[in-house]
């Protein structure tokens, strides 16, 4: 059966390439902190299980300060906007190629393998899985088209993953480091705490008030934290089920669902989700670090006001 | 009252971000200062960090694709990207980035959340159509240049974050269910999909309606002039 592990074999390896061709860079003045960084990253990947936490908690720390530090670098270009412009053109279309390889094994791919039951019997996929197993076999037909196709350099396609990778630079792993930070407030009753903080302040008997702190702490808590997941529990413990659910009347299914999304409004709205907010901004390579947030924030807030009337009208009709 | 003393991780936490110290040193510092104020020591809160980051490595699989972006952009993808939607005369940021909103909600509806994102399809694609559309539209500098940029990226967001949660199997549901099951209260998967449907809903109309907003804001552009 192939999982999530052969998966992080995979990319294990990949990152691991980095970090061999970053030593080889000359063109990168901070190449040994690359190389570094991104040897951290393969070795989290291949053997993350194997470590124990302990040491997993050192190489988090180790990361931070390559990454907190401003010590990574990027090497230099490797082709010019004329040389890309011209080769554009005489590709053409053809190019979307390999895009659309990816895509239509990751997404027919998985609709076969879990709705055609012949596939879906053979059971060689980890269960949930199935996606990131297929995307990883997409990305490896891709890659083969490409070499049959435009015959690049051996390690052509390494060499321009490391680009990318490093024009993103230590954004990719910063989400990770939230999901840490995540468990920590948890495990430590911050998030109770804040909810309490919260029921003191609604007044009582006033179901639309009670919908408003709802909603409204569902969003605040996860631009505090960037995870709507950390502020779920902690609403639902303080106002979404001792009040709206048990003390209202309120249906259940509607206050879990819409609240979860209430709380994705508040996502839109925070550097704290650094996978949505500030990867693309690197990935794009946008000047305001808060540029993504920006343009989010005006369909984020009257979002969540609507949000906040579905769970009154929805929940308790 | 001393229950309130980790709360201090979160002042660290937004002043850091406030302040624009660098997110690597702001997170795990906020996290020990947290975890050190509730009482642990500083191996166990190491340890902490350790786990919850070894546990959530799948964030990373979707960066499995740059070496096929990067090849391609190396042969001219980008260029490519925005020369196919020079051709569309019809073809406005705004309805481009509609077009896509729809797209990304039904497909992380039936569970493919994963096969778009900012890596996979917004850098060597959306993005690129969306500036080359909007090129057409009226004269950019770098600065619109670069919303429009961020506009691809937000409408990504956008079309997950509502979509996603109309799948059954997606991890939020499975989170609801297991939070509201410590209280006796059993919901089916089913139900909390359904419900997340008129959010979809009003998530892809305010959307769509600030994109069409952005195509009127680049006519009013085009009729000031290029001086401006």
């Amino acid at each position: 059966m192939i999982g999530l592990q052969h998966v992080f074999y995979l990319i294990g390896a990949l990152f691991a390439a980095y970090a061999l061709l970053s030593l080889g860079d000359r063109s990168n003045p901070k190449r040994f902190a690359n190389a570094a960084f991104w040897g951290l990253v393969a070795l989290s990947l291949l053997a993350g299980n194997r470590l124990g936490d302990s040491a997993n908690g050192w190489l988090v720390i180790g990361l931070s300060m390559i990454g907190g530090f401003n010590l990574l670098g990027r090497g230099a270009e490797t082709t010019s906007e004329a040389e890309r412009n011209a080769s554009g053109k005489r590709y053409g279309n053809k190019l979307f190629l390999p895009i659309l390889i990816i895509l239509v094994t990751a997404v027919a791919g998985t609709l076969i393998y879990l709705y055609v039951p012949a596939v879906h019997a053979t059971g060689w996929l980890e269960v949930n899985r199935e996606t990131f197993v297929l995307l990883c076999i997409g990305v490896l037909l891709a890659i083969l088209f490409v070499f049959l196709w435009l015959r690049p350099q051996p390690l052509a396609p390494l060499q321009e993953g490391r680009r990318l990778t490093d024009a993103v630079g230590w954004a990719i792993i910063l989400p990770m480091m939230l999901a840490a930070l995540g468990l920590v407030l948890r495990d430590t009753g911050v998030g109770t705490t804040i909810g309490g903080l919260i029921l003191a302040v609604i007044p009582e008997g006033n179901v639309l008030a009670a919908c408003f702190a709802f909603g409204i702490g569902m969003a605040l808590f996860t631009i505090l934290t960037g995870n709507a997941f950390a502020a779920f529990p902690v609403m639902a413990t303080a106002i979404g089920v001792p009040v709206l659910i048990q003390g209202y009347g309120g249906d259940a299914a509607v206050v879990g669902a819409i609240g979860m999304l209430a709380g994705f409004c508040g996502t839109l709205m925070t550097p704290m989700a650094a996978n949505f907010n500030i990867v693309p901004v690197r990935l794009l390579e946008l000047d305001d670090q808060n540029a993504v947030v920006k343009v989010q924030i005006p369909t984020a807030v009257p979002l969540l006001l609507v949000n906040i009337l579905l769970i009154y009208f929805l929940a308790f009709r | 009252m001393s229950h309130y003393l980790p709360l201090l991780g979160i002042v660290v936490l937004v002043l850091g971000f406030a302040l624009r110290f660098n997110p690597m040193l702001v997170v795990p510092v906020a996290a020990i200062t947290t975890g050190l104020l509730a009482g642990l020591d500083l191996n166990d809160v190491i340890a902490k960090l350790g786990k919850a980051f070894n546990d959530s490595r799948a964030i990373i699989i979707p960066w499995v694709v740059l070496p096929v972006i990067g090849i391609l952009e190396r042969y001219g993808l980008q260029q490519r990207s925005g020369a196919v939607i020079a051709n569309f005369r019809a073809a406005t940021v705004g309805r481009l980035l509609i077009l896509y909103l729809f797209y990304r909600q039904m497909i992380s509806a039936i569970g493919l959340h994963a096969t778009a994102g900012h890596p996979q399809t917004v850098r060597p694609l959306v993005a690129p159509m969306a500036v080359a559309a909007a090129e057409r539209q009226a004269p950019l500098d770098e600065p619109l240049r670069q919303r429009i940029r961020a506009h691809a990226a937000g409408t990504d967001n956008v079309g997950v974050f509502f979509g996603e949660d109309i799948f059954i199997a997606i991890g939020s549901i499975v989170l609801i269910q297991q939070t509201l099951e410590a209280y006796q209260i059993i919901l089916r998967p089913l139900d909390l999909a359904f419900w997340a449907i008129p959010t979809a809903i009003f998530a892809f109309l305010i959307h769509s309606a600030r994109l069409l907003m952005l195509d009127r804001a680049l006519a009013k552009r085009r009729r000031a002039g290029p001086g401006e």
